[in-house]
């Protein structure tokens, strides 16, 4: 009766652990839940040397269960015994060689097939995305070559194209990681490299530097999001526009546009369309061009609100230890909350007054969260 | 075969004055007799004893990872502190904790294992010695000035360049393992002259312990491998010494020479780990399935083979830095090929135990979860060898797994079934076996607990070296339960410890071959005299002993008695003990010191102490005395030791 029970119990757990398991290797950064041809070509081959890899365990484990336990000495005089002095025997080594041969070849065929068809570097054509990424301590920029406008930490790609990217880095080793689309490569000085992908389904894939640079390393994460066309062009053509920034009726947004400059921001963060006729910013750091339009701030580390940007702009080190960004006011200053009021304002308007105001379906996050 | 008779041309059995500056120690005890020891055996208790030293340093590191991986935004360390635990980590296992092991080992039991007097050069195995300790309390110092290495164990370049990396932690780094390779080639160099030339009359190549094999090879491995790594270290120094730029980025240097010059060296490193491993596996297994290795010819054959392929393989470390298609297909290929003689070794220890009279104690069981374990991280190697899988994997935590399983789970707990192994021979004492297998079930299953779950992490998007991770993405159960392992495996540890100090106060005796073993070692008594070998063995087939004890199981018919033969009429000649390797050893640490702090005054002084010691050792004489041992029938080679 009892034994009944608990076997039924067992059954039911055993048999939900495939979806447990399911579900639990889905997610935004899950190289296990691929969203494009190249992550889902690396997928498969790991779930094929998985299904290889199963009659060797099989084989091994089972060879040296059954042996232990056959061949144990049960007793003390049994210790002492000579079993046969057996010192090998060809045709097994034979045998044994070639099992592995055989299983390296089931892996060496696909894999060479995958890496000819997702390794190889490709030209960006017409149809393609061009993008050149820079890695730096500890932000990705982007630059979309054919549109001639940069921005930072998110990448926003349409869906169904392939997208090229050019990869380099301004200091140290970085590397482009989004497990969902495509596995990573590296961005090192003075060393071209690239990484393709394409994106089927609109949706939010997180990115993360998978290699040491120290400092804020495990902050260096960015996002790719993937839209359909018609928010894709929305989204390019904000950019387009710019630079001819509307003045706001809204005093706290011009208040803070102002003090974009006096505190210094300026002179770091590009923002097109700052003022007419006024290019502020350096390239080496991150744009903040429409940033109204990014989802996250501290390069893809906290949502884009109000509170988060806040909190950025009062404490870069509290959110993110390390990073290069410099705590503009003392505790004790009493205009602190009051400016970071306008400051937000004001960078959340960037790129909201335009056309693409409210417009821009952004997928949902990868992986249903 | 006359290779091994000890006939050093020394006129009087008792010591001789010396030439140098100062005669020969001859103390007994005592640490001055440690310091100044020349003798195989307490060098080898030397590297295993400090070994274990950095071991628990490097666990206290681990721990405190896994303390701060527990749950996501954990502020316990700082990401400077932890980029500085999680190298010291790996430098430590890596240099300091493993490959010592082994070499403690091969210390102690190649020369009793091929029936020698001590290795070929007595005092240049005494400078290995020093030169790893001094040059790992070299690299410990940093902690206390100015911080330690924090660009991981493989210190990607230009993370090590000026700009990127003022600190001085690096040029420990750079300046430590520099230093410390002399150390390990000095000692690969010594193995190889003894294995060559030392070994007992008859005992030709193909009669030749496993263990002593594997230590042979891989002493070749070090020898090719430490100067491409030497030469990377040297760039590294003299750009932040002398301002050149091998590896500025900003002059046109190129960072990705580095990673080809570390891994042409790093990829042998790892079976310059794991064949002494392998080596000891071979003799446990065998000796507590009382059968010979199944297949010896093809086990050290494919010793050999991994040896040569470790060389071909470097770039799989480096899939994801764009070499390109056909270079990547090209390595894939050659990593795949690593695999089968790596299978065949697995499937002849599983033959070995096929039909014997397996003995579970608990060096056994170490062994076998040996198999278990690195069977798995092999899986997970071959894994990895796929390029376009291991674009998702590289600097995951799937390799943080990975190389935990073969070096962890396996490397370490090979060399804990050694441990447990070799104790008696080497204390004259036997470990407690319910204390053994109860700290082996805490210790390899909380090994598992630890980094099973990390495959999972890695595949779920985690990175490796990243102090802290996001939530909600599925990294916390993986973390957690890693996190809980650590605690595991740490009772596992302690108990592991307690049954050390347990033997060697309590231990009961252990006579001279407690595991009715095969291999020449067992024939000594426990622990062996400070001359090994009363008589000079005479080797008539593998597994020496055994044929001794049971020839009839072997050759169904006894073989002929003479199984030793008397040393020479003056006896056997046990040389001085000597303060020169220690000294050179300090005089290298003080030039390492030198160098880091750009004092380039001491560094010349340094340098002229090295040249004044290495003259001074020269000509220090030969000293010592002679041990009158070797009438025949006076030594431990009747049977009645083994009863």
């Amino acid at each position: 009766m009892h034994v009944r029970r608990w076997l039924q119990r067992g059954l039911a757990i055993a048999a939900s652990v495939p979806l447990i398991a399911a579900c639990e290797f889905s997610g935004p950064q899950s190289a296990l839940d691929p969203a494009g041809p190249v992550a889902q070509a690396q997928r498969d081959l790991f779930v094929w040397t998985l299904w290889l890899s199963v009659p060797v365990m099989v084989g091994v484990f089972g060879v040296l269960l059954y042996s232990v336990l056959r061949f144990r000495a049960k007793n003390a005089e049994d210790e002492r015994a000579i079993p046969h002095q057996t010192h090998g025997n060809f045709k097994l080594e034979i045998a044994w060689t070639i099992i592995p041969v055989i299983l390296v070849i089931l892996v060496a065929v696909p894999t060479v097939r995958t890496i000819f068809s997702t390794e190889q570097r490709v030209e960006a054509g017409p149809d393609d995305l061009a993008v050149h990424a820079t890695g730096y301590q500890w932000w990705f920029k982007f630059d979309y070559l054919d549109h001639g406008f940069t921005t930072a930490n998110e990448l926003i790609i349409p869906v169904g194209t392939r997208v090229v990217v050019s990869l380099d880095s301004a200091d140290v080793l970085h590397s482009f990681w989004v497990p969902n689309l495509a596995g990573k490569r590296d961005m090192i000085p003075n060393n071209d490299n690239q990484v393709w992908f394409v994106a089927d389904a609109p949706g939010t894939y997180y990115g993360q530097c998978a290699e040491l640079c120290l400092g804020a390393h495990a902050y260096m994460r960015f996002r790719v999001i993937a839209m359909e066309q018609p928010d894709y062009d929305r989204w390019i053509a904000s950019f387009q526009n710019a630079a001819a920034q509307p003045v706001s009726a809204d005093p706290l947004v011009e208040r803070g546009r102002a003090l974009v400059a006096q505190k210094g921001c300026v002179a770091c963060h590009a923002i097109d369309g700052y003022r007419p006729g006024t290019e502020v910013g350096n390239p080496d750091f991150p744009s903040l061009t429409n940033f109204g339009l990014r989802t996250t701030v501290g390069a893809a580390i906290a949502d884009n609100t109000p509170e988060n940007l806040a909190a950025w702009l009062r404490d870069p080190q509290a959110m993110k230890p390390g990073n290069y960004m410099p705590t503009l006011w003392r505790a004790d200053d009493p205009n602190r909350e009051d400016e970071i009021e306008a400051i937000v304002a004001y960078l959340l308007s960037l790129g909201r007054d335009g056309q693409a105001s409210g417009q821009l379906t952004l997928g949902g996050i990868h992986g249903g969260q | 075969m006359a290779v091994s008779k000890v006939t050093v041309p020394v006129p009087a059995p008792e010591s001789t004055p010396s030439d140098g500056l100062f005669t020969r120690p001859t103390w007994t005890t005592g640490i001055a007799s440690w310091l100044t020891t020349v003798d195989h055996k307490r060098l080898g208790l030397l590297y295993i004893f400090t070994s274990f030293l950095f071991m628990a340093a490097a666990s206290v590191e681990a721990f405190l990872i896994r303390l701060q991986l527990a749950v996501p935004n954990n502020t316990l360390l700082s990401p400077d502190a932890y980029n500085q635990m999680f190298t010291m980590h790996g430098v430590t296992m890596v240099f300091l904790a493993i490959m010592p092991l082994g070499i403690g080992f091969a210390n102690y039991f190649v020369p009793l294992q091929i029936g020698a007097r001590d290795l070929a050069f007595p005092r240049l195995n005494a400078l290995g010695y020093w030169i790893y300790a001094a040059g790992g309390a070299f690299l410990y110092s940093s902690f206390f000035l100015g911080g330690a290495p924090d660009a991981g164990w493989f210190a990607y370049s230009p993370l090590t360049s000026l700009s990127n990396n003022p600190g001085n932690g690096t040029d420990f780094y750079m300046i430590g393992l520099l230093v410390g390779g002399i150390g390990t080639l000095v000692t690969a160099m010594n193995l190889i002259v003894t294995i060559v030339s030392m070994r007992a009359p008859g005992m030709t190549m193909m009669r030749v312990p496993v263990f002593t094999w594997m230590m042979l090879v891989t002493s070749f491995l070090i020898i090719f491998a430490f100067p491409p790594l030497t030469i990377a270290l040297l760039q590294v120094i003299m750009d932040r010494t002398f301002g050149t730029l091998f590896y500025v980025p900003e002059a046109g240097g190129m960072p990705i020479l580095w990673q080809h010059l570390f891994w042409i060296f790093g990829h042998p490193e790892v079976y310059i780990i794991v064949l002494p491993a392998f080596g000891v596996i071979s003799e446990v297994i065998p000796t507590f399935s009382r059968k010979p290795l199944f297949g010896y010819p093809v086990v050290i054959l494919s010793g050999i083979f991994i040896g040569f392929m470790g060389f071909a393989v470097w770039s799989h470390h480096m899939f994801t830095t764009g070499l390109g298609p056909v270079v990547n297909t090209a390595f894939a290929l050659t990593s795949f090929v690593i695999g089968i003689p790596t299978g065949i070794k697995i499937f002849n220890w599983l033959g070995t135990i096929w039909g014997g009279k397996v003995v579970f104690t608990t060096s056994m069981l170490y062994a076998i979860s040996f198999l278990f374990t690195f069977t798995l991280g092999g899986i997970t190697g071959i894994m990895l060898a796929v390029p376009p899988f291991d674009a998702q994997a590289q600097d995951s935590y799937f390799v943080v797994a990975h190389f935990h399983y073969v070096m962890g789970g396996g490397a370490l707990m090979a060399f804990f079934a050694g441990l447990y192994y070799w104790f008696p021979k080497m204390s004259g004492k036997l470990m407690d076996e319910r204390i053994g297998k109860l700290g082996f079930w805490f210790l390899v299953p909380g090994l598992h607990l630890i980094f099973f779950p990390q495959h999972i992490a890695g595949l779920m998007g985690m990175p490796r070296r990243t102090q802290t991770y996001v939530a909600g993405i599925g990294l916390e159960l993986p973390n957690l339960l890693s996190t809980a392992g650590t605690f595991v495996m740490l009772i596992g540890l302690i108990l592991l410890l307690v049954n050390i100090v347990h033997g060697v106060l309590r231990g009961k005796p252990a006579g001279n071959d407690p595991w009715d073993a095969r291999t020449l070692e067992w024939s000594v008594s426990s622990p062996p005299p400070h001359h090994n070998f009363d008589h000079q063995p005479v080797v008539n087939d593998r597994d020496a002993l055994w044929v001794q004890k049971y020839p009839e199981s072997v050759h169904g018919e006894r073989v002929p008695e003479s199984a030793s033969e008397p040393y020479d009429a003056a006896g056997i000649h046990l040389p001085g003990q000597s303060w020169y390797p220690l000294f050179m050893g300090l005089a290298l640490l003080v030039f390492s010191y030198a160098l880091l702090f750009h004092n380039f005054w001491v560094v010349g002084i340094s340098l002229a102490m090295v040249f004044f010691f290495t003259y001074a050792w020269a000509l220090e004489g030969v000293g010592g005395h002679h041990f009158p041992a070797g009438r025949r029938g006076a030594g431990q080679h009747s049977k009645e030791g083994h009863a």
